[in-house]
This record gives structure tokens, sequence and C-alpha cells, in this order.
């Protein structure tokens, strides 16, 4: 079997013309990974830059009022373009340049990845070049214009069901017309190895930093450790390093949309199977002759048929869990944090608190919860406000 | 001397696509009668993918048209069969991967052989990745294509020394369509695959002129068409038949000797 294997998942699925390249970039990340004036100037650019590390809130007023276990936030909001995407993105991009790169493409759901990565290319002096699906350039008209305020030329994709999975068609296809001075900066831990490894290593800062910060404040591990997954990045990172911790349950929350039993739903690992599409083995929404779904969530950036390859080998082996969260419930949770505790979560991260909130109440009050806030919400506010039927005039 | 080889004996092969199911099943039977009575020595049928990664606007647009017509990889599988009653040309499947994963490798090389289908392409299956299919589909007697491509480089020699069927010489970087220009030396790539196999070359990717078919036939052992081609059949619709003849005619004429 080939390389970058998470059991049987993961793999590399993709069309001859990128093969040089994918195994270029393997190469250099194997090298730059340990090189340390690249370790250095990341660690700088988080710690200066993105204002890692990010806090780790004890969130007391919820705490009381669901009444059971300790809950903890993992602030990713709170980093620089506010989310989680921007570990990753400094991360490759810096590994782009360092590979003689001069132009980044990515694609991006909730824009929030495509912010991060024009973020990113702006300040290491990168040509930059973002696909985003037409239906979600509507969904997230503020974050198109902040990717060009940014300086990088947002492509509307127009093709399929005009979401997440055709921006990654897009994005792929245009890695394969020009590869010699372009790295794909693939947004989450999926596609071809070498990506979902990369990714969860510059992801994995989240629960790096969570394990330590909840070892201090309580002196001991927590109990369950909790993200929402789309592809699976901020997931994998709040995971990784709580993984050989076996007390630890892990629970991705994803995407259920209208609910499991309709065909209204972004749940992978509730209705996928396995398949390869994406350039890796893995569960894909997908009917019985493997054409992909056309899923759906109010959450653009949990809007993927896909999960990352490691998501499925955790789930094989039992080690993780994976639970499907509705809009309406998540609607409610972004709605219920952000008066409980002041904070506007973005509507992916609201899949997680939503789970949270089913959870907390039924365990004790010594257990501990840290969940993950990969996002700030105030790219979600209109949406909601449409949900909710409030008309908004800016 | 199986079918494949039998369109590349002592000749140049024009080899033409379809997408299956475009516009309709009835249709694609049809219209590989045509294109054999135009001169094609080889088809080269695309099993419609949801998300086909590989191919561009054109061949995009005929997935769309086929699915929507309710085309599934059984029915594709019975056409096939009943087209062999009529017709010994070669025929290969253009399919991605997932759609063999999800039917199964066993199954559908199993389907292939008795059917008639001789090889199938995957645009998304690497060398690093054949070993889970190619040993299936030897057992059935069909060939897995390999592609070879601009940036292939020095993998070339371990890629075309593994080849069977024929090796397609991808003309270009990016996804399926016309181009007005090739950039690539594509003499350079046939002659070191000529280095190490005898197994023939056919260049695609892009070629929608006689000039460039008699080009390319030149150099390699065929060419392959597949957007201009698709073209026809989306301008022409279930009507595309006699179009498609007069079409491969004039590409599959310009063929050097």
């Amino acid at each position: 079997m080939s390389k970058g294997r998470f059991g049987k998942h993961g793999g590399q699925y993709i069309p001859e013309t990128l093969m040089n390249e994918i195994h270029s970039l393997e190469k250099a990340y194997e090298h730059y990974k340990d090189d340390a004036e690249f370790v250095a100037e990341l660690d700088k650019l988080n710690r200066q830059y993105a204002g890692r590390p990010s806090l780790l809130y004890y969130a007391e007023k919820m705490t009381k009022a669901l009444g059971g276990a300790k809950i903890y936030f993992k602030r990713e909001d709170l980093n620089h373009t506010g989310s989680h995407k921007i570990n990753n993105v400094l991360g490759q991009v810096l590994l782009a340049k360092r590979m003689g790169k001069t132009r980044v493409i990515a694609e991006t759901g909730a824009g929030q990845h495509g912010v991060a990565t024009a973020t990113a290319a702006a300040l290491l002096d990168m040509e930059c070049e973002i696909f985003m699906g037409k239906e979600d350039t509507v969904r997230q008209a503020l974050n198109v214009y902040r990717m060009e305020l940014l300086g990088a030329k947002v492509h509307a994709v127009e093709s399929g069901t005009k979401t997440l999975k055709d921006a990654v068609n897009a994005c792929m296809g245009e890695w394969t017309a020009r590869v010699s001075d372009t790295l794909y900066v693939l947004g989450s831990v999926m596609g071809p190895h070498p990506f979902p490894t990369i990714v969860r290593d510059f992801q994995s800062v989240i629960s790096r930093e969570a394990r330590e910060q909840i070892l201090e404040a309580e002196g001991r591990l927590p109990d369950v450790v909790m993200a929402c997954i789309g592809g699976g990045s901020n997931a994998i990172g709040s995971f990784y390093e709580f993984i050989n911790d076996k007390s630890v349950r892990l629970i991705g929350c994803e995407a259920a949309g209208h609910g499991v039993d309709t065909d209204k739903t972004a749940a992978t690992m509730a209705v996928g199977t396995e398949g390869i599409f994406h350039g890796m083995k893995s569960y894909f929404c997908q009917n019985e002759y493997g054409q992909i779904a056309p899923v759906y969530s109010i959450s653009a950036g949990l809007d993927y048929p896909g999960v990352g390859p490691e998501h499925a080998y955790l789930k094989d082996i039992g080690r993780a869990e994976y639970v499907p969260v509705t809009d309406e419930e998540a609607v409610r949770a972004f709605e219920y944090i952000a008066r409980e505790e002041g904070i506007i979560a973005a509507i992916e991260s609201s899949h997680a608190v939503a789970h949270l909130m089913k959870i907390a109440p039924k365990m004790r009050k010594d257990q501990i919860i840290i969940c993950t806030l990969s996002g700030r919400g105030d790219k979600d506010v209109a949406a909601i406000a449409r949900y909710r039927g409030v008309d908004l005039h800016e | 001397m199986n079918r494949i080889k039998k369109a590349f004996d002592n000749k140049k092969a024009f080899i033409g696509f379809l997408t299956a199911g475009d516009p309709t099943l009835e249709r694609t039977e049809e219209f590989v009668l045509e294109m054999e009575r135009g001169g094609a020595a080889l088809i080269e049928l695309g099993i419609p993918f949801s998300d086909p990664i590989a191919d561009g606007p054109v061949i995009q647009a005929a997935n769309i048209r086929s699915l929507a017509a309710g085309c599934t990889t059984d029915k594709i599988f019975d056409t096939v069969a009943s087209m062999r009653e009529r017709t010994q040309i070669p025929l290969v499947f253009l399919a991605y991967l997932n759609t063999l994963y999800k039917y199964g490798y066993e199954a559908f090389c199993k389907r292939c052989q008795e059917c008639g289908v001789d090889g199938v392409i995957i645009p998304d299956m690497p060398f690093e990745e054949k070993g889970e299919l190619v040993p299936i589909a030897s057992r059935y007697g069909v060939d897995v294509i390999t592609m070879i491509a601009p940036t292939s480089k020095e993998r070339i020699k371990t890629l075309a020394k593994e080849a069977t069927g024929f090796i397609y010489v991808v003309s270009s970087m990016g996804v399926t369509g016309a181009r007005d220009e090739i950039t690539t030396d594509i003499e350079e790539i046939v002659n070191i695959i000529r280095s190490v196999t005898d197994t023939p070359a056919a260049v695609g990717f892009g070629i929608n002129t006689k000039e460039q078919v008699h080009k390319y036939s030149s150099i390699a052992d065929g060419v392959i068409v597949g957007s201009a081609i698709v073209r026809v059949v989306g301008q022409h619709g279930a009507q595309a038949g006699e179009e498609l003849y007069r079409y491969v005619s004039g590409m599959a004429g310009a063929l050097a000797e």
C-alpha cells in the first residue's frame, strides 16, 4: 500500500500530472518540519502575528447554567483572521516560500481559509488566488471582499453544487494546470498525502497548548475534548495530542443540516460510505454508484461530502466518536453562547457547542470538557438573521 | 491478438472519446458505430461522474447531461454488451476511481470481461496506487491504461515499462479541453517511452484540428480526441450521429501514414 495511510484510508489518488509535485512537497515538508530555522520562524509568526497561544477560557456561567461538567473553550476564534485556519496557512505559505514558489491557491467554503490564506500571502509576499463556490460567495459576501482587500483574486466556481467540494475540484484543476510556481494550500486534513499530515501537524498546536493549559489550570486531563468537523482540521488539531491519553473522550460534531434522515445533510460519518475522492480514501456521502452527493448545511465551512482520512481511521478503531448536529440545534447554540458568555462563535463551532449543551448537564461537576471554538461568528450574523426571518440592512 | 493491439496494428490509430449516456445510452451505441464507420480505431467511453476533476467544461457538461438522463454504471455495461453484438471495435472506459471502488474492483472487472470492455483509463489513479486494481484487472484481461504527463520526466521509464494496452500521453497541463497550442515536447516523451517498451503511445488532451492530428500521429502511434467530439454531441444532441461520422472521417483522414 502507498504512503500516507491511516489504516486503509488516505493515499495519493491524484492525476499523474501532479505526482512529481506532490513528491517534492513531501520531501520539502520532511526536511523543513525539523529545520530549526523554519520551526523558529513559524513559531515567531504564531506568537507575534497570529496571537498564539490562544486562550483556554473557563466558561463559568455556562458551566453553572448547564449544571454539569466544567466547560473550557479553546479560543481559536481569537486568532488573527478569526479562526484556526491561520495555524495551517502560516505553515504552508512559509513552506511554499521555502520551496521557491511565488503563488499560492486555495479553496474555501465559509471563506475563513480563503481569508487566512490571503492574509498569509499578503504578509509573505505571495501571489494568491482563491476558489470559492458561487453559492458560498453569496452566503459569505463579506469574506469575498475581505480576501480582495488582502490582495487575493477570488474565483466564484459555477460548476456542480457551487459549494466547497466544487471549489476543491476547481482548485485541483488549477493546480494541475500550473504547478511549477504554485502551491495548493489545502485548508483541511484532506486530499492526497502529504496534506492530511501537514495540515494536522500545523493544527496540532491547538491540542499541544490545550493540554498544557488544562494541566496548569486543573492539574489533570479533561474527560472530553470536542470540536466541530467538516474536513476535520480543527477537530484533528484539537484531538491530536490527546489521542494517546486513553481516558480522554474525543468527539467530533458534524453538520446534519436538516437531519441525517433527510437528503439535506452533510453528516459524512453518519451517512457516508467508503470511497475514493479528492485524492484520498475515506468516507464520503455518495450514492450506490459512487456519485458524490450534493450535501447541505447552514454552515458553509462544514458543507463538504467527505472527511479527512485520519478521522475515518479514528472512527474505525473507535478512538473518536462522531455525532450529527442539525442546523436548528447549531443556531440555538449560536444564540445561547452569545447571550450566556458574550461570545459570537462561528456557526461551524456552534455545532460543537450544541452537542456540548447536550452532554455537559449529564456529566458530573468534577468532570471537564474542552470544546474548541474554531472561529468567530461575525461572518455568520447576517445568515443567522436570515434564518430567523430578520431583515437586515447594512 | 487482443482488440487493443489490433487498433495499432501496422497503422496509426484515431481514438475517439464519448461520454456514455450523453444524451442517452441508445444514442451512445449509435454514435460508437458512426465513429467506427468514420475511421475511429478505438473508442474511449467516459463513465459519467458527479465530480470529474480532470475534465474541462465541455466534458463536465456532458457528464451532467448523462447523469441527468439517468445513466448508471450498470446501464452502461448493458449497453456495451448489446453493442458487442454489432461491433468488435476496441473499447476502453474512462472512469474515475470511485466508480470502480464503489462497484467493487472484482465485480467491475468481471463485468468488463463479460461485456467486452478491453481496458480502463483512470485519471485519478497514479502509478503509486495502481497495486490495488491492476492484479484484479489483469485476471479479467482488462488493461489499466498508463497515463504519462508533461511533468512525468524521470518517472516516464518506470511508468512505461509496466504499461499494457496503450500509453496515454497527456499533451498538456490542466484539465481536458481543446487548445490552440500544445507546448509540451511530445517527441521527447515518446522517444523515452519507445526506449523501454513496444506498447503503443497515443497523444491526447487538447487535440482539435487536423494539423494537430497529423503532427502527433506522425510522432506517436495514435491520437485521442475527446472534448472536440463531445462538443459535437453537445451541439447536435440525439441527432449527432451523422455529424460525428463526418467529423471523425475528417479528423481520422488527417492521420499520418
